[in-house]
C-alpha cells in the first residue's frame, strides 16, 4: 500500500510538470494550427523572469508568477503579431520560423543573462514534506499539482463557458464560416497564442526551484510537451490531461521498475504505438471537415 | 633541406622582425664584420615558444571551459612577466573549438601543422580529449589535459593533470564506509566517466565487505528525478554514490532536498560537484552533502592564496577557481619546468615529455609531481562537506600524495613508458 501510494505520487508529480509544460502548446497548436518549436524557450523564458525578479527586485517566487503571466503574454502577442501572423497559410514556415525564435531566445538569454547556471530559491514555506497515508510527499510538488489543475480548470472554463471560448471553437471547427458571421479571427489567435505562451512562462517559473534554470533547458521541455499533445488528441483539453497522467504514471512505474533510461525509451514506444494506432491521439473527436 | 630552412628564417624575420634584422644588417654593414651580432639577434626573434590553448569559449560547455582558459593564459602571463623560459617568451595560439568535438580535432590539427606549436593546453569533457588524440599521437605532439576524468587511457602524449578514480575514491569511499554505512545506491548519468568510476568504487565496495543495493543510470541532461528520490526514500540507502554531472546534478540535489530527504543519514558522495554547482543548486540543497577532489578554493595554502588572489585580480573579484582550474593553472608550470630542464637542447613535442617525467613542483593543492610511467600526476585528495554558504569545509586531507593508476579498476592491466601492459 505505502508503495502503491508513494509510486502514485511520483507518478502524480510528473504528470502535473508534463500538464502544465503541455497546455500551452496544446493551446496554440489546437486553436491556431502553429507547431510552435519555440515553446520550450518560452518556459525558459519564464524561469529566466523568476531569477530575475527574485535576484534583482527581491519577489518571491510566488507573487512573481503573476507577473511572468503578464509578461509573457506581452510577448506572446508581439510574437504572434510581428511573425507568426504572416505565416498561417505556411504551415511549414511556422515550424522554421518558431524553431529560428526559438534559438534566438536562447542566444539571447545567454548574451545578456549568461550561460551559467542560475539558482531560483523554493519559497521557504512549501521546502518541506508532509506524510500522506504513510508516503511522504513534497508539499513543493503537490503545491505544482495544484497550480496544475488550476490552471487546466481556468483554461477549460475559458474555453468552454465563456464567449472568447465559443469564438475559438468556431474557428477551429470552420474558420470561413466562423469569420463570416464577424469573429475577428486575427484577434482571437493573437489572444491564443499570448494565452499560450503564458502558461508555457508559469510552467518556467513553476520548474525553476526544483530543476536547473540554463539556456538550453528548454529542448527537453519542447519534446514532453510534444508527446504529451500527440498522444493526447491535438484538439482535445481533456486528451492533454489524460495523456500526461499516463506519460507521468508509465514514466514512475518504469523507472521504479528499471530505471529512467529504460523508462524514456519505453515511453517513446508506447506513444508510438498509440500514434500508429490513433492517428489523431487518444481523445480526439471525430468531426466531418 | 637548407633551402626550406632559408625559406622559413626569412619567413620569420621578415613577418615579425624586420626592422630588428634590417638594423641589425645595417649595422653589421657599418662594422664590416661581426656577424655574431646578426646571428644573435635573429636568434633571439626566433626564440619564442609556441603552445596552443584550445578550451571552448562558445557552446554547450563553454561556462567550465572560459574558466579553464583564463587559469590557463593567467600562467603563461604570469611566466612571461617574470622573464619567460630561460629567457624566452611563451608565445600562446589560441582556438575556440566551440564545444564540438570534431573541431576540436580540426582546431588541434591546425596548432600542430599550421602554428607549429610544441604543446597544446586543452580539453574539458573525455569525448573532446578521445577526438584530438589521434591528432597528437600521430603528430607526436603533446597534449595538456587538466580534468579529472575516468582513467583507463595510456597515452604517451597527453600530460594528465587531473585526477584519475584510484585518487579520488581511494579514501573518500572507505570514510563514507566508516562514517555512514555498507549500503550504496550508485546513480550516474548514461555515459562512460559514470561507469568507470562505478566500476573502481564497487571493486572498493566489495573488498569493504558492502552491499550495493542499485546501480541506474539517468540520460544525459536528465531532470526529473521524482522515481529516483522515491528509491531513495524506499530503499534507505546509507550512502549515495552521485556520478550525475552538469545540469542533472543540480535537479536531483534540489529534489532530494524538497522531498525532505536528510544528508545527515543519506548522504550524496560525489567526485564532480564543485563550487560551481552548488552555486545554481543553491546552498540549502548542497549542505551536508560530501565531494572528493584534489582542490578545493577554501584549501589554506600560501599557493593557493596566491594563486585565487592573482586569478582574481586578473579576471574578476568574484570569480572561483575550482578543481579543473587549479590543474590547467599548475599544467603551464610543470611545462615550464620540462622546457628549463632541457636547457639548451632542442625543444621539441618529445624532449618535453621526457623532461616532464618526475617533475616536481608546489602546486595550490600541494606537492605534485608527473608520475614517469604514465604520464599522470600525484595529487593529494581532499573530502569536502558542502555547506550551507556554498563552500566546502575540508574534513579530511590525505596524509600523503596518492599515486596516479589509471588502470585501478583492471587488475590485469598496467600502463607504463612502453604503453599499455598485460599482466
Amino acid at each position: 500500500m505505502d508503495i502503491f501510494l508513494s509510486q502514485l505520487f511520483t507518478g502524480l508529480s510528473i504528470a502535473s510538470i508534463l500538464l502544465v509544460v503541455a497546455l500551452g502548446l496544446s493551446i496554440i497548436y489546437g486553436t491556431t494550427g502553429v507547431i510552435n518549436l519555440a515553446h520550450g524557450e518560452f518556459v525558459m523564458l519564464g524561469a529566466y523572469m523568476s531569477w530575475f525578479l527574485q535576484t534583482f527586485l527581491g519577489i518571491s517566487l510566488i507573487p512573481a508568477i503573476p507577473l511572468i503571466l503578464i509578461g509573457m503574454f506581452g510577448l506572446g502577442w508581439l510574437i504572434e503579431r510581428t511573425v507568426i501572423r504572416t505565416l498561417y497559410s505556411r504551415p511549414l514556415d511556422t515550424i522554421l520560423a518558431t524553431w529560428g525564435i526559438g534559438i534566438l531566445a536562447q542566444q539571447l538569454i545567454r548574451l545578456s543573462a549568461g550561460g551559467e547556471l542560475r539558482y531560483v530559491e523554493l519559497p521557504a514555506a512549501l521546502n518541506e514534506s508532509i506524510e500522506i497515508m504513510g508516503a511522504s510527499v513534497s508539499l513543493y510538488r503537490l503545491f505544482i499539482l495544484g497550480v496544475a489543475l488550476l490552471l487546466f480548470a481556468v483554461t477549460w472554463f475559458l474555453f468552454n463557458k465563456t464567449r472568447f471560448g465559443q469564438k475559438i471553437r468556431a474557428l477551429t471547427q470552420n474558420s470561413y464560416m466562423a469569420e463570416s458571421f464577424g469573429i475577428n479571427k486575427g484577434q482571437v489567435y493573437s489572444l491564443t497564442f499570448a494565452y499560450g505562451a503564458a502558461l508555457a512562462g508559469i510552467a518556467g517559473a513553476l520548474v525553476s526551484p526544483l530543476k536547473s534554470v540554463s539556456p538550453e533547458m528548454g529542448t527537453g521541455y519542447v519534446v514532453d510537451a510534444f508527446m504529451v499533445v500527440v498522444m493526447g488528441g491535438v484538439d482535445s483539453l481533456i486528451g492533454t490531461v489524460a495523456s500526461s497522467f499516463l506519460i507521468g504514471q508509465m514514466s514512475g512505474v518504469f523507472a521504479y521498475l528499471s530505471n529512467d533510461t529504460l523508462a524514456k525509451a519505453l515511453v517513446f514506444l508506447i506513444v508510438i504505438v498509440v500514434i500508429r494506432v490513433r492517428p489523431n491521439g487518444l481523445f480526439h473527436s471525430s468531426t466531418r471537415s | 633541406m637548407p633551402f626550406f630552412l632559408g625559406i622559413i628564417i626569412m619567413k620569420d624575420l621578415s613577418r615579425r622582425n624586420f626592422l630588428k634584422g634590417s638594423a641589425s644588417l645595417a649595422s653589421l654593414a657599418a662594422i664590416g664584420g661581426g656577424s655574431p651580432i646578426f646571428w644573435s639577434n635573429l636568434a633571439y626573434a626566433a626564440d619564442t615558444i609556441k603552445v596552443g590553448v584550445l578550451f571552448s569559449l562558445t557552446g554547450t560547455t563553454a561556462i567550465v571551459e572560459e574558466s579553464l582558459h583564463k587559469a590557463t593564459i593567467l600562467a603563461i602571463e604570469e611566466i612571461n612577466a617574470s622573464g619567460g623560459i630561460a629567457g624566452k617568451r611563451i608565445e600562446v595560439v589560441e582556438e575556440d573549438p566551440a564545444s564540438d568535438p570534431a573541431t576540436f580535432a580540426a582546431k588541434a590539427r591546425k596548432l600542430v601543422l599550421n602554428d607549429k606549436c610544441v604543446t597544446v593546453f586543452g580539453s574539458y569533457t573525455s569525448a573532446s580529449r578521445k577526438a584530438v588524440l589521434p591528432v597528437f599521437e600521430k603528430r607526436k605532439n603533446l597534449y595538456f589535459y587538466p580534468t579529472l576524468y575516468e582513467g583507463r587511457e595510456c597515452s604517451k602524449n597527453v600530460i594528465y593533470t587531473g585526477a584519475v578514480p584510484n585518487q579520488q575514491q581511494d579514501e573518500f569511499i572507505p570514510y563514507l564506509v566508516k562514517n555512514f554505512g555498507k549500503r550504496w545506491y550508485l546513480v550516474g548519468s548514461n555515459y562512460i566517466y559514470p561507469k568507470e568510476e562505478n566500476n573502481y568504487c564497487k571493486k572498493l565496495l566489495a573488498e569493504l565487505g558492502c552491499e550495493v543495493i542499485a546501480e541506474e543510470y539517468v540520460p544525459l541532461g536528465h531532470s526529473e528525478f521524482a522515481s529516483i528520490v522515491n528509491k531513495f526514500k524506499q530503499e534507505k540507502p546509507d550512502v549515495i554514490f552521485s556520478t550525475v554531472v552538469g545540469d542533472s546534478v543540480v535537479a536531483l540535489h534540489r529534489q532530494y532536498r524538497a522531498a525532505g530527504l536528510n544528508p545527515d543519514t543519506m548522504p550524496m558522495a560525489s567526485l564532480t560537484t564543485s563550487e560551481n554547482e552548488v552555486a545554481a543548486m543553491g546552498g540549502d540543497a548542497a549542505a551536508g552533502h560530501f565531494t572528493s577532489a584534489p582542490y578545493f578554493m577554501v584549501h589554506d595554502s600560501p599557493e593557493n592564496q596566491k594563486f585565487v588572489e592573482a586569478y582574481r585580480s586578473r579576471w574578476g573579484g568574484d570569480k572561483v577557481t575550482h578543481f579543473v582550474s587549479e590543474p590547467s593553472y599548475f599544467g603551464v608550470y610543470l611545462f615550464k619546468q620540462a622546457v628549463e630542464k632541457i636547457g639548451s637542447g632542442q625543444i621539441t613535442p618529445e624532449t618535453i615529455r621526457e623532461a616532464i617525467k618526475g617533475q616536481e613542483m608546489v602546486a595550490p593543492q600541494g606537492r605534485i609531481k608527473i608520475e614517469p610511467e604514465n604520464l599522470h600526476t600525484w595529487l593529494w585528495p581532499k573530502i569536502g562537506q558542502c555547506q550551507s554558504d556554498g563552500q566546502f569545509n575540508i574534513i579530511q586531507q590525505s596524509n600523503e600524495w596518492i599515486k596516479p593508476i589509471p588502470y585501478a579498476a583492471y587488475e590485469d592491466q598496467l600502463c607504463t613508458a612502453s604503453g599499455l601492459k598485460k599482466v
